[in-house]
């Protein structure tokens, strides 16, 4: 199997869901709607053309100047040797999507990493906690918004040391 | 209510359950993280398992930081194999920047890397042996992980937070104690590992611990993402070596060994083989060596290498050269990139969007210990409480990669 059977599979299944279609470094990567995510990554999964029954990590990125945060999943079909990645964008205000705990149970803590430090609520997961970050924290650290120093000090400044 | 204690509390007051706090400091957790359990006797009904207790903010402190300046980063997730987490992180940042390695830095990284490999599983399995009451071999095979930092230390100067190699290369060529050291390994250590093996395998007191406790069924481990040791002790030979050869895996000739039932004893079975294939590994690198010209320890790369500081204190290119490096003014393709490498726990991934800026814009570490932990108090369910304490030792579960 390669990329381009995989596209044509996803294409006939999904049709305009499907977007986004890039290869960099030779890793697929495809992005779709967070309607339709749960059947595509089901599909990924279950379907006997596709196989990527491997979830090999979930995680986020923000983009404040679009409003939109990323939801990224890493699938791997171990028999292919191939691996997937699909984006999901969702709006930074309202951000949720559906769970993939329903797929697979290692989606459990890597979707309660994503909620703890980007605030992506994952509708329908059933032990949506903090996990590294303590309770009490309002915030979710991981968005741009938030500077990694305290931002009251005056004598470091973030063009000195980079970003 | 207190949000600090997990949300899952028995308040019956005529309850018969017992509730305990394993940690967060304990020494059978080997590592700062809790496990409240509800426990019927010795029996375990239920657990909750409490992390985060060493959340240092890595990825957060990575968007802020240059290339070179992660490495140091990487070293304390997994400090039981530092190098090979500071090689996958060069060799993504190789992968995106497109450098090619000559042989002979491939050959001399897969050096250190199965060393770590060798240290990483010494400390699992050695402390699996203690967990079960067996101190000799603990003491016993636990110096050879001494003789693999004199190694690290010769190479690079530091022993456990290794900041190994750099971008493009090592910082310097092996000098001849290193290798005088790593042949000197490769003679006694066999002949300790053996030993060990012949004290633990056929041990009666050591199988009856150990055997058809915490059986896992593949099935389970897959969609529990769980990977390395513990997936191949399933019985799935997944190895990221062999899948997805990186750094010249595919030149070498070893094998992928793998348990059946997945229990305690099966873990350590293909530990212990593991730690045989990586001696063969190094054997074989230490030969094909020899075949490759003396003296090449980086890449032909001056725009991403860093200059010898002899060079920048006397050459004004290099001079140019090391500022732009040390500033991240390197000329980085905008893009993603995806790079796994095989940790000592499993598939340890290096996930980064570079958008040409001085740092990257976003790195997430694909943590082997965080996604494989998170089993454990499913796993806990029904199992006498020193069964739950090998089990969590034999997971090899290390609170820096847990908590990232």
């Amino acid at each position: 199997m390669t990329n381009e059977d995989l596209i044509k599979l996803l294409g006939d299944k999904f049709g305009n869901k499907i977007s986004g279609v890039n290869e960099p470094y030779g890793l697929l990567t495809i992005e779709t709607t967070k309607d339709v995510i749960i059947g595509v990554l089901g599909y990924l999964k279950e379907s006997a053309g596709t196989g990527f029954n491997y979830l090999t990590d979930i995680t986020a990125v923000h983009y404040p100047e679009r409003n939109h945060i990323a939801v990224v999943y890493h699938l791997h079909n171990m028999v292919d040797k191939i691996r997937i990645r699909v984006k999901v964008f969702i709006h930074e205000h309202t951000p949720t999507i559906p769970t993939a705990t329903v797929l697979w149970n290692g989606a459990n803590w890597m979707e309660r990493e994503t909620y703890d430090f980007f605030g992506v609520k994952f509708e329908g997961h059933p032990d949506l906690r903090r996990i590294l970050n303590m309770d009490e924290l309002d915030v979710h650290p991981m968005l741009k918004q938030y500077p990694l120093e305290d931002p009251n000090r005056v004598d470091k400044k973030d063009e000195y040391f980079g970003r | 209510m207190n949000h600090n204690q997990p949300v899952y509390t028995d308040n019956d007051p005529q309850s018969e359950l017992v509730t305990l706090n394993l940690g967060p400091t304990h020494p059978a957790t080997h590592g700062v993280f809790q496990n409240v359990l509800q426990l019927d006797g010795e029996r375990i009904v239920s657990g909750v398992s409490t992390i985060g207790y060493i959340h240092r903010a890595f990825e957060k402190i990575a968007e802020h930081r240059p290339f070179y300046q992660i490495t140091p980063l990487t070293d304390r997730l997994n400090y039981c194999s530092s190098p090979i987490n500071n090689m996958g992180w060069h060799m993504t940042v190789e992968k995106l920047l497109n450098i090619k390695m000559p042989k002979r830095v491939d050959y001399l990284r897969i050096i250190i890397m199965e060393l770590a490999r060798i240290s990483d599983h010494i400390i699992c399995n050695t402390i699996i042996a203690q967990d079960t009451g067996a101190t000799t071999t603990f003491l016993y095979l636990f110096q050879f992980r001494e003789h693999i930092y004199e190694i690290y230390e010769e190479v690079c100067g530091a022993r456990l937070t290794t900041n190994i190699g750099r971008i493009g290369g090592f910082e310097r060529d092996f000098n001849d104690i290193a290798f005088a050291k790593i042949n000197k390994f490769l003679k006694e250590f066999p002949v300790a590992l053996r030993e060990f093996e012949s004290l633990l395998n056929r041990n009666r007191i050591f199988i009856d611990r150990t055997a058809g406790v915490a059986c896992v069924t593949p099935e389970d481990a897959l969609s529990y993402s769980w990977s390395g040791p513990l997936l191949r002790a399933t019985g799935v030979d997944y190895d990221v070596r062999v899948n997805e050869p990186y750094c010249s895996y595919e030149d070498f000739d070893f094998e992928v060994p793998v348990g059946t039932s997945g229990d305690i004893y099966d873990r350590y079975l293909v530990r212990n083989e593991e730690m045989w294939q990586s001696v063969s590994l190094i054997e074989q690198a230490m030969e094909k060596l020899k075949h490759e010209p003396a003296g090449v320890f980086h890449a032909d790369v001056p725009d991403f290498y860093l200059p010898a500081k002899e060079e920048v204190y006397n050459n004004m290119e290099a001079l140019i050269y090391h500022f732009k490096i040390v500033m991240g003014e390197i000329d980085a393709p905008k893009a993603e990139v995806y790079h796994a490498v095989e940790g000592g726990n499993g598939e340890l991934g290096f996930y980064l969007i570079n958008d040409g800026g001085r740092t990257p814009y976003r790195l997430h570490f694909r943590r082997p210990s965080f996604i494989n932990y998170s089993m454990y108090a499913k796993m806990s369910e029904g199992m006498l409480l020193s069964d739950a304490i090998i089990n969590m030792s034999s997971m090899n579960i290390i609170a820096g990669e847990l908590d990232a």
